[in-house]
């Protein structure tokens, strides 16, 4: 659609400038404040420049967790995706079947997100859970508070049966997009049930699969609450994520420098990658 | 045909290892703690209501559910108020800065909450709105408008501008044409709109347990009482845990629909 130049339409964008700038701006500038600051008490703060910046680049503790961030999120949507995909081509097209499987699966997408953690913490349980019950029985040596390796596994499962249903119902709107003609034609041309995927259904999911992606990346980066109710990052650090470093920080031991710096680098991650995931998907449409 | 059957018997499949979790918790919330820790039942040997009664039957209890349904509902009408005229904008007009502002916007989307944890509790402390609804309500429209204007926005570029201007021509002033012919137009987006503001509004705890302490407390942060000297109320726990699923049934319902539609969002 062709859009009119017209500068007066800021008057329509000026509250949501206001209220977002509000709660983004405000505390964005206080992060940067406290960033180059070491503050002691009331009216007892001294500019120490990049000092928290350099101190935070070099902790350890914060690069295992990055380190274990990284490999979450890369866990997190090489599973979720494929998954979700296949989950989007066999739900049925429509009636109501569709509504009641749209219902059914977007399930755990509405419940709190303490409560997926509770759900999870009990439901894995080995003597009060069905799920740790039952790999116990199995005769799986099954315990999440214990094996850093079982709690890896919990809490990436409780991930993809979390947030798995997102990337299905946007595959799903996706789907449904697709004009009928398209099939036709690839029936008339006796296409192949893969050829249909490849050359029709994937190329026409492009764009919700980019926002999937997105979507996904930056959650999964920004992860706390449910592994937090979990595993409380247990056993030992193994599965303590950026937030939950940060958040022990500003909160727990009220570093107030180091975790604004912290804040910042993190924040400019997530920027950036997203950024970078973005420019090259542009840039490759373009070449095509 | 028997292709389509496998695919059913898949789906089906999927749904049910989706479901097993939560019916577990419901299991769970009709038993006994002497049952939970007895053993394993697939059902409820003695099934009780007790473990609702106590939540229904206790005001501190109850008024968690009370607070959450009220911050939410506050966010969900603060952020369709601002968040319609702008995506108005953004769908009819071309203004100085425009694209800058609307991935700013998004910009806001990537921010983890955990980075504005300390700077939120101080900012709504030193305006005396700490422990309110208001606060929570503000402060979740950090992540609430900037979606909900890119919602918005796919939906509006749909309704052709011809609609605009033989309004104007008709002599309707903006603000009349606006509410009286261009929102019942985008009716399904506005369903969908609210639907993804409650969603992200209602699961959130970390900002909403910072910026509350007894007055607005949301229910996932009372629900860690459950957690006493005498070790943990299970049963209270799943009821508690299992009242929470209700809100975003219902609100689904609604608008199950259109949700698809909703779901592919703004075009990127």
């Amino acid at each position: 659609m062709q859009k009119i130049q017209n500068n007066r339409a800021w008057w329509l964008v000026l509250p949501v400038f206001l209220l977002v700038a509000f709660s983004a701006l405000i505390p964005l500038m206080t992060v940067v404040n406290y960033s180059v600051q070491d503050i002691f008490g009331p009216g007892q703060a001294f500019y120490v420049g990049t000092e928290w910046f350099k101190e935070v680049l070099g902790d350890e503790r914060l690069q295992d967790s990055l380190t274990r961030q990284f490999m979450f999120s890369g866990a997190v949507l090489l599973i979720q995706i494929p998954l979700g995909i296949s989950v989007a081509l066999m739900m049925p097209k429509s009636g109501i079947k569709g509504s009641v499987c749209l219902i059914l699966i977007a399930i755990p997408l509405l419940i709190p997100w303490n409560v997926v953690g509770t759900i999870w913490q009990v439901f894995a349980r080995g003597d009060i859970g069905l799920f740790g019950w039952g790999l116990n029985e199995l005769g799986f040596d099954y315990n999440y508070t214990g094996n850093t390796v079982d709690a890896w596994l919990t809490v990436l499962l409780m991930d993809v049966w979390h947030w798995t249903p997102l990337v299905a119902l946007l595959c799903y709107s996706g789907l449904r997009a697709i004009p009928e003609a398209f099939y036709q034609a690839a029936e008339i041309d006796r296409a192949s049930k893969w050829a249909v995927f490849r050359y029709i259904q994937l190329p026409r999911l492009k764009s919700v699969l980019i926002i999937a992606v997105l979507l996904r990346f930056m959650d999964s980066f920004m992860i706390y609450t449910e592994p937090f109710v979990l595993t409380g990052g247990g056993p030992g650090s193994s599965t303590t994520f950026l937030s939950q470093t940060l958040t022990t920080m500003a909160i727990g031991q009220f570093d107030l420098g180091r975790a604004a710096a912290f804040s910042l680098i993190y924040f400019l991650i997530v920027l950036v990658i997203s950024w970078l995931f973005f420019t090259a998907i542009t840039q490759a449409d373009k070449e095509q | 045909m028997k292709q389509s059957r496998s695919k059913n018997v898949a789906i089906t499949l999927f749904i049910a290892l989706l479901l097993t979790p939560v019916y577990w918790l419901l299991n769970m919330s009709f038993k006994t703690n002497q049952e939970i820790l007895g053993g394993l039942t697939l059902f409820p040997n003695t099934f009780t209501l007790d473990n609702y009664a106590v939540i229904f039957s206790d005001p501190s209890w109850y008024n968690g559910y009370l607070n959450s349904m009220t911050y939410v509902a506050m966010n969900v009408v603060i952020t369709l108020l601002v968040a319609l005229p702008a995506a108005y904008a953004f769908s009819r007009y071309r203004f100085l800065g425009d694209k800058h502002l609307f991935f700013w916007l998004l910009s806001n989307r990537m921010a983890p909450p955990a980075v504005f944890l300390l700077p939120f509790f101080q900012l709504y402390s030193s305006i005396g709105l700490f422990d309110t609804h208001i606060a929570v309500a503000l402060a979740h429209c950090l992540f609430t408008v900037p979606l909900a204007v890119w919602i918005l926005e796919g939906f509006m570029k749909g309704v052709p501008r011809e609609y605009d201007e033989m309004a104007f021509i008709d002599g309707y002033s903006f603000p009349k044409f606006f509410i009286k012919v261009f929102l019942p137009m985008i009716r399904s987006g506005i369903g969908v709109t609210a639907f993804f503001t409650f969603m992200f509004s209602w699961v959130e705890l970390l900002l909403a347990r910072t910026l509350t302490s007894v007055d607005a407390q949301p229910i996932g942060a009372i629900m860690t009482r459950t957690i006493g000297a005498s070790g943990i109320d299970w049963g209270v726990l799943s009821a508690a845990g299992a009242l929470t699923i209700i809100p975003g049934i219902l609100v689904i319902w609604f608008v199950r629909n259109h949700v698809a539609k909703g779901f592919a969002l703004g075009r990127v």
